[in-house]
C-alpha cells in the first residue's frame, strides 16, 4: 500500500508495462548480447539514445520546479552543436582529442551564456517564462544556421563520435554521461539545500519571500543549468549523426522533455520535483518511441501516440476528472462524507483548498 | 428615509446553509432585504459575510434553505442567473475589465445592436446616460485603467443600472477610497435607495456603516446573531455582537499582562511615522525587550498593513525604523530578518505554509534561507530544531515528515511559529496567529507567547479577539480607519473600555495621529 | 456634503493628441508596427532602388496569405490570454489531407469542408481541454501540435501533388490592376482579416474575447459567456489552420506533411509584433496583418540581399524581444494607474 502511494509508483508502472508489452510481443526486445566485451540490444540502445533527452529533461525539471518553462532548449542544442562542429571542422586535425575538448568547452560556454540570458529575462525583467524563452527558441536556430553557414556541417572525428557511439567497458559512453549528470544534479539538489529552496519558491513564492529566500538567484540558476545541459545534449546529438544540423537538432525536444517531466510526476504548476521521476519519464518516452517503431509504425507518425499520451496525462491530472472520480467513489461507498483528495497517478499535486473546490463546478458550468 | 418593515421584502433567505468540507460557512442563516433600504452586513473575518453574498450572486450554490427574490424562489447556477433576477454586485477589487473603455465596461454584454454588429455610438450614449444619472461626467471612450478605483466603482454601479438591478450589493466598496470619494459614493447610494433599489452594504468602517445604513444584520461564525434598525443598536453593542465573548480556559493567563517591562533601555524596535500613502497613515510604535505589544482594531483598520511595513513585506514611503537604537533600513523581508525581526502573516495559506513541503522542511525554511543554499541545515540540526519545537508547541500529529498541507490550521500555525522561533528572533510579529484554529491550539499558542516574552522575546500581537489581545499584551495600540488612534495600558482598561475605545475614540485625538498629520 | 466636482478628463481639454493617446493607448504598439513597416520598406527601397514595386508588394500578400490567415486565428486566442502552438501542424495535416483526398478522386466540394472541419476538430479538442479540464493552453495546444503533425504523416509520408484545377485556380488566377495583382488566395486572406477584425470590434462575442483577456474572473462575474467564448477561440484558430492548409496547398501545388514546422512561432511573432499583448486583453486583427507584412518584408529583403534566410528568424526574434519588453513597460504603467 505504501508502495502504491509513492509518487514514483505510477510512472514506474507505466514504464514497466511498456517494457513488458514489448517483451511479450517480441521477446528479442529483452535480448542483450555481448560482443567484444560490449553489450548490445534494444534496451541498451534505449539507454544510449535517451542521453540527449535525459539531459534536457533534467534541466527542464529544475526550471519547471520554479514554476517556469524553457522552450529554447532545442535551439540551444542546435547552437551548441553548430559551434562545436564548426570549430572541429575549421581545425586542421579533427581527430585530435584536445581540439575536440576545446570545441566542446566553447560550445558549452556559449550554451551557458544563453541560459544566463533566459534567466535574466525571467528573474530580473520578470517576463513570463514561456514568452521569454520563446525569443531564443525563435532566434536560436537562426544563429545556429548562421554559424554553419546554412549547411549541414559534417565532421569525421573519432573523439567526437565516441561521445555518442563509443563504449566505456560494457556500456555506451553516452549512458555514462547521463548517469554522471543525474548524479551531479541529485547531489546538488539533495545534498545541499538547493532542492528544497527551489521547491519552496515554486510552491509558494510569496511565503518564500517572507521567509527570506533569495528566489532570484534560484530561478536564474535553473535556467542556466537548463542551458548548459541543453548544450551538452546538443553535442551528443551532433556526435551521433556526425553533423551539425541546425534544423533537425533538438527539433521538438522541448516538448518531449516537458512530457517526460510530467510523466515523471512533476507538476507543471511548479514545486515538488523528482529527479528519479524524470529519469523514469525519459526512459518511458524513449521506450515508447522505440515501441512505436517496433510495431512497424513509421517514426514520423509517432507524434500521434505522444499526443494521446499527453492528453491522458493531463486528463488524469485535471481537477474535473478528480471530481468525477470522487463522485464515482462516493457512489460506491454510498456515504455522504466527502472523500479526501486521492493521490492522482503521476503524483500531481492536487490542491486541497476546500474553498477552491466549491466554486470549481460553478465556474465551469458558467 | 427609514425602511418600513411593512414593505414586502425583495430578498428573503431562509435557513441558508453552505458547507465546505469540514466547515459550515453559513449555518441556517435568515436574511431579509427590503426595497429602498441600505442594509449593512456585519461580522468579523470568517463570519460568513462573503459566503452569504456569494450565495446571493450565484457564485456558490446553497446546500439547504431557500432564496426568494421578488416573491419567487430562485436557484442560481451562475452570476448570469443572479443578474437576470436583478441582483448586481460591486466588489472591493472592482470586477471590471481595465483594458476596455469606461463606456464598454458599463455596457458589456448589453450593447445596443444594429443589423451589422454593435452600435458603438449608441452604446456610448447609453453608457453616458447611466453614468450621468449617477452624477458622473466621464469620457466614455477613455480606458477604465486611467481612472481611480473610486471612479471604477461608480462605473461598476452604472453597469448595475444597465442591468436594471433591484438589488445592489456593495462588498467593501470604500476600503480603497479617500474621504471625498466615500462621500461621492454615498450620494450615489442614497439616490439609488430613494429610487427604491435595495442596497446590501458591507464595510469594516463603523463610521461609514452608521452613516449610510438603515438596518444591520450581524453574523458570527456562520450564524445569524441579530438584525437591528441602525438606531436601535449602539456601537458598543454592535462590536460585542460581532466579536462575541467566549470565556475559555485562558483566564489563567491574565497575570501575563501584569509583568513590568523595563522601558528605560533602547526599545528593540522603534518606528516613527512609518506609513504608506493610501494604505496606512504614518504611525509610531515602540516595542521593548520582553514586551508584548498588542494591536487592536477591526479588520481593515490598518493593523496588518502597518506591521507589513515594519517587516519590509511592503515598502513604507515615510518614517524611520530603529532597532535597539540603531537606524535600520528595512525594504525587504531579508533586511528585517537580518535585524532579527520575524513576521508570521495572517494569511497562513498564501503567505505562510509551503503546502507540499513537509513539516520539518517548513520549520527550517527560514533558517535555511538565511544560511543560503550551499550550507544545508544538517540532518542532526534539523532533527534538533524539529524535536525541540514539535514538543514545545505541541504540534500534532508529531510526525515531521508529513506534508504541512495535511495538518489542521492550528497545527500549521504552530509550525510557522516554530519556523520563526528557530531563527532566534528578538522581535516576533504575529498577525492573527489564532484565527480560525481550535481552542486547544489557541491556548497552546497564547501560552507559548507568554512564556517566550517572559524569557525576553519581544512580540507584536495582532488579533481580532480583543480579550486575547488584552490578556496577553502589556500595551495595546488601537487602530481604526487605517490610522493609529491611541495607545492603552492594558492595566487601565477592560474589555468594555477597549470596545468603547475602538468604536468611539476620536480619530484625531491621541499622540501618534498628530505627528502623522 | 454636497456632490463634488467629479473627475472629468473631457473638461480639462488636454489637446487632441493627448486625448487620442489617452483613449487609444492600446493602439500604440500597432502604430509602432506600422512605423517599423514603413521604415523597413523605405529603407529597402533606398538600399535596392527597385524594392517598392507593384510586383513585389503584390507578391508580399501572395507569399504570406497562409500566414495571415493563421495570424487572425492566433489573435483571437492570444487576446483571451491563451496560446495555440498547434497551428503549423494543423495546417500541414489539413493540407496533406486535402491533397490526398483530391488524389483519390474526392470532389472538391467535399474536400474543402473536410479540411476546414479537420482543423476545427483539433481546435475544439484544445478548447475543451483548456476550458473544461483546466489544462494550460500551452500544454493543450502542444497535444494538438503532436496530433496534427502525426496525423499528417498518417495521411501520407511524402508529398502529394495536387492536380485539381479548382484548387490551383486559387493560386494561378491573377486579377490585375495596372501592375498590381491579387490572387484568389490573397482575396481569401484579406477577407479573413476583414471578418476577423469586424468580429473582434463589432460583435458581443468579440468584446467578450477582450473582456476575458482583461480579466477572466471579471468577465464571468459580469455574466458573460466565458466558457463558450474560450472554446470558440480555439475552434476559430483551428478553422484558420484548416483554411491556411488550403491556401498553402494551392500555393505550393502539393500537400506535404513537413509543411509548417516552426510556423507557430512565426505566427506568434507576427501577432506580437502587430501589437497584441501576449498576456491578453489587447490587440487587433489588423495589427496582426501588419505584423505579417513586417515579417514578410524582412524575409523578402533578406532574399534580396542574398543573405542567409536564417537572418529572418534572428531579426524577428530581436523584434519580438523588443516588443515584449515594450509591452511589459506598458503593462507596468497601466498597473500603476489602477
Amino acid at each position: 500500500m505504501k508502495l502504491v502511494k509513492s509518487r514514483l509508483f505510477w510512472p514506474a508502472m507505466a514504464l514497466v508495462t511498456l517494457l513488458v508489452v514489448n517483451i511479450v510481443v517480441n521477446p528479442n526486445f529483452a535480448r542483450i548480447t555481448m560482443r567484444d566485451g560490449q553489450l548490445y540490444g534494444a534496451m541498451v540502445d534505449i539507454l544510449r539514445q535517451s542521453a540527449p533527452l535525459m539531459l534536457v529533461a533534467l534541466g527542464m525539471t529544475l526550471v519547471i520546479a520554479t514554476r517556469g518553462i524553457d522552450l529554447s532548449v532545442g535551439a540551444i542544442m542546435a547552437v551548441s552543436g553548430a559551434v562545436a562542429l564548426t570549430i572541429i571542422d575549421g581545425s586542421g586535425d579533427p581527430d585530435n582529442v584536445g581540439t575536440v575538448a576545446i570545441a566542446i568547452g566553447v560550445a558549452v560556454l556559449v550554451s551557458l551564456v544563453l541560459g544566463v540570458w533566459n534567466g535574466f529575462l525571467v528573474s530580473v525583467l520578470g517576463i513570463q517564462p514561456i514568452i521569454a524563452t520563446l525569443v531564443l527558441m525563435l532566434a536560436g536556430r537562426g544563429v545556429a544556421l548562421l554559424i554553419t553557414g546554412g549547411f549541414i556541417t559534417t565532421v569525421n572525428s573519432d573523439p567526437l563520435s565516441y561521445i555518442a557511439s563509443g563504449y566505456l567497458t560494457l556500456l555506451p559512453f553516452a549512458f555514462f554521461i547521463s548517469v554522471a549528470v543525474i548524479a551531479v544534479i541529485a547531489l546538488l539538489e539533495r545534498r545541499t539545500a538547493l532542492g528544497m529552496l527551489t521547491e519552496a519558491v515554486g510552491i509558494n513564492p510569496e511565503a518564500s519571500r517572507l521567509a527570506g529566500v533569495r528566489s532570484r538567484g534560484i530561478v536564474w540558476g535553473a535556467y542556466i543549468a537548463s542551458g548548459v545541459l541543453a548544450g551538452v545534449a546538443g553535442i551528443i546529438y551532433a556526435s551521433n549523426i556526425k553533423a551539425a544540423d541546425a534544423n533537425a537538432a533538438g527539433y521538438l525536444i522541448e516538448l518531449y522533455a516537458i512530457l517526460a517531466v510530467v510523466l515523471g510526476g512533476t507538476s507543471l504548476m511548479g514545486g515538488k520535483f523528482s529527479i528519479a521521476g524524470t529519469v523514469i519519464g525519459v526512459l518511458t518516452v524513449q521506450t515508447l518511441d522505440s515501441t512505436i517503431l517496433f510495431f512497424g509504425v513509421p517514426s514520423a507518425q509517432s507524434p500521434v501516440f505522444f499526443a494521446v499520451v499527453v492528453i491522458i496525462v493531463v486528463l488524469v491530472q485535471s481537477p474535473r476528472v478528480h471530481a468525477w472520480g470522487r463522485k464515482v467513489g462516493a457512489m460506491f461507498r454510498s456515504s455522504k462524507e466527502t472523500p479526501r483528495d486521492g493521490t492522482p497517478p503521476g503524483g500531481a499535486t492536487a490542491t486541497s483548498a476546500p474553498v477552491a473546490t466549491k466554486p470549481e463546478h460553478k465556474e465551469v458550468s458558467a | 428615509m427609514t425602511a418600513d418593515t411593512e414593505v414586502p421584502p425583495i430578498v428573503s433567505m431562509r435557513g441558508t446553509t453552505i458547507e465546505f468540507p469540514g466547515v459550515k460557512a453559513l449555518d441556517g442563516v435568515d436574511f431579509t432585504l427590503r426595497p429602498g433600504e441600505v442594509h449593512s452586513l456585519m461580522g468579523e473575518n470568517g463570519a460568513g459575510k462573503s459566503t452569504l453574498i456569494k450565495a446571493l450572486t450565484g457564485v456558490y450554490q446553497i446546500d439547504s434553505g431557500t432564496i426568494t427574490v421578488g416573491g419567487r424562489t430562485q436557484t442560481f447556477d451562475s452570476t448570469a442567473d443572479a443578474q437576470a433576477a436583478g441582483i448586481s454586485t460591486v466588489y472591493q477589487e472592482v470586477n471590471l475589465c481595465t483594458n476596455l473603455s469606461v463606456g464598454e465596461n458599463v455596457m458589456l454584454g448589453h450593447e445596443p445592436r444594429r443589423t451589422f454588429g454593435i452600435d458603438w455610438s449608441g452604446a456610448h450614449k447609453e453608457a453616458a446616460r447611466h453614468l450621468g444619472s449617477l452624477g458622473l461626467d466621464l469620457d466614455t471612450h477613455s480606458p477604465l485603467s486611467s481612472h481611480s478605483i473610486a471612479i471604477q466603482q461608480l462605473v461598476a454601479i452604472a453597469r448595475a443600472m444597465v442591468l436594471d438591478a433591484k438589488v445592489l450589493i456593495l462588498d467593501e466598496p470604500t476600503s480603497s477610497l479617500d474621504r471625498g470619494e466615500v462621500e461621492q459614493l454615498f450620494d450615489v447610494i442614497r439616490s439609488l435607495r430613494d429610487k427604491g433599489v435595495a442596497i446590501l452594504f458591507v464595510s469594516h468602517f463603523l463610521d461609514q456603516v452608521y452613516e449610510i445604513s438603515d438596518r444591520l444584520t450581524v453574523l458570527r461564525n456562520g450564524k445569524l446573531v441579530g438584525e437591528h434598525l441602525v438606531g436601535d443598536l449602539p456601537r458598543e453593542a454592535l462590536v460585542t455582537e460581532m466579536i462575541g465573548r467566549e470565556l475559555d480556559e485562558l483566564a489563567a493567563l491574565s497575570t501575563v499582562a501584569d509583568r513590568t517591562i523595563n522601558r528605560a533601555a533602547h526599545p528593540v524596535l522603534r518606528a516613527e511615522g512609518v506609513g504608506k500613502k493610501g494604505i496606512v497613515e504614518p504611525a509610531d510604535l515602540d516595542v521593548f525587550e520582553g514586551e508584548v505589544v498588542g494591536i487592536a482594531g477591526l479588520l481593515g483598520s490598518g493593523r496588518t498593513e502597518l506591521v507589513r511595513l515594519l517587516y519590509g513585506a511592503d515598502k513604507a514611503d515615510s518614517g524611520t525604523i530603529a532597532v535597539r537604537g540603531k537606524k535600520a533600513k528595512i525594504h525587504q523581508p531579508r533586511h528585517a530578518i537580518d535585524s532579527r525581526i520575524a513576521f508570521s502573516s495572517e494569511n497562513r495559506r498564501s503567505e505562510g505554509v509551503v503546502a507540499d513541503l513537509t513539516v520539518a522542511e517548513n520549520m527550517i525554511l527560514g533558517v535555511q534561507a538565511r544560511r543560503g543554499w550551499l550550507h544545508r541545515v544538517s540532518k542532526a540540526e534539523q532533527d534538533a530544531i524539529v524535536s525541540e519545537y514539535m514538543t514545545a508547541l505541541g504540534v500534532r500529529p508529531a510526525d515531521p515528515n508529513v506534508p504541512i498541507g495535511n495538518l489542521s490550521g492550528g497545527n500549521q500555525q504552530k509550525v510557522l511559529i516554530a519556523r520563526w522561533l528557530a531563527m532566534q528572533p528578538e522581535l516576533l510579529i504575529l498577525d492573527e496567529p489564532t484565527r480560525g484554529i481550535d481552542v486547544g491550539a489557541k491556548a497552546d499558542i497564547q501560552r507559548k507567547v507568554a512564556e517566550l516574552s517572559a524569557q525576553g522575546l519581544s512580540v507584536v500581537f495582532i488579533s481580532s479577539e480583543l480579550e486575547e489581545v488584552l490578556r496577553i499584551s502589556q500595551r495595546v495600540n488601537v487602530m481604526r480607519d487605517r490610522r493609529k488612534v491611541g495607545e492603552l495600558d492594558s492595566h487601565d482598561v477592560d474589555l468594555d473600555g477597549l470596545i468603547d475605545y475602538i468604536a468611539n475614540a476620536e480619530a484625531d485625538a491621541p499622540a501618534a495621529a498628530q505627528k502623522g498629520a | 456634503m454636497t456632490a463634488q466636482t467629479l473627475e472629468a478628463p473631457k473638461t480639462s481639454s488636454p489637446g487632441a493628441i493627448k486625448q487620442f493617446a489617452a483613449r487609444h493607448a492600446s493602439v500604440l504598439p500597432t502604430l509602432a508596427a506600422i512605423v517599423i513597416l514603413v521604415i523597413v520598406l523605405i529603407g529597402a527601397q533606398v538600399e535596392f532602388g527597385n524594392f517598392l514595386t507593384a510586383r513585389n508588394m503584390s507578391a508580399l500578400l501572395l507569399d504570406n496569405a497562409y500566414l495571415m490567415v493563421l495570424a487572425v486565428g492566433m489573435t483571437f486566442v492570444i487576446v483571451t490570454g491563451g496560446i495555440d502552438l498547434s497551428v503549423g501542424s494543423v495546417m500541414a495535416f489539413t493540407g496533406i489531407l486535402g491533397s490526398s483526398m483530391l488524389a483519390s478522386g474526392t470532389p472538391v466540394w467535399i474536400v474543402i469542408p473536410a479540411m476546414l472541419g479537420g482543423g476545427a476538430a483539433i481546435g475544439t479538442l484544445i478548447g475543451v481541454l483548456v476550458q473544461y479540464f483546466n489544462v494550460q493552453p500551452f500544454i493543450a495546444s502542444l497535444a494538438g501540435l503532436f496530433l496534427g503533425r502525426g496525423l499528417a504523416y498518417v495521411v501520407s509520408l511524402s508529398s502529394v501533388r495536387v492536380e485539381n484545377e479548382g484548387i490551383l485556380w486559387l493560386q494561378t488566377t491573377r486579377f490585375y490592376l495596372g501592375d498590381w495583382y491579387i490572387t484568389p488566395t490573397g482575396i481569401i486572406a484579406l477577407l479573413v482579416v476583414a471578418i476577423g477584425a469586424i468580429t473582434m470590434a463589432w460583435t458581443r462575442f468579440g468584446r467578450t474575447v477582450y473582456a476575458i483577456g482583461g480579466s477572466e474572473q471579471s468577465a464571468r462575474l459580469m455574466g458573460l459567456s466565458v466558457a463558450r467564448t474560450k472554446v470558440a477561440v480555439y475552434v476559430i484558430s483551428g478553422l484558420c489552420g484548416g483554411l491556411a492548409g488550403l491556401l498553402l496547398t494551392a500555393y505550393s501545388g502539393a500537400g506535404y506533411p513537413r509543411n509548417g514546422i516552426g510556423t507557430e512561432l512565426d505566427v506568434i511573432a507576427c501577432v506580437v509584433i502587430g501589437g497584441t499583448l501576449l498576456t491578453g486583453g489587447r490587440g487587433y486583427v489588423l495589427g496582426s496583418m501588419i505584423g505579417v507584412f513586417v515579417f514578410g518584408t524582412i524575409k523578402t529583403i533578406i532574399s534580396f540581399m542574398g543573405a542567409e534566410q536564417s537572418w529572418t528568424h534572428i531579426i524577428v526574434g530581436a523584434l519580438l524581444l523588443l516588443f515584449i519588453v515594450v509591452q511589459r513597460a506598458i503593462v507596468a504603467r497601466s498597473d500603476r494607474n489602477t
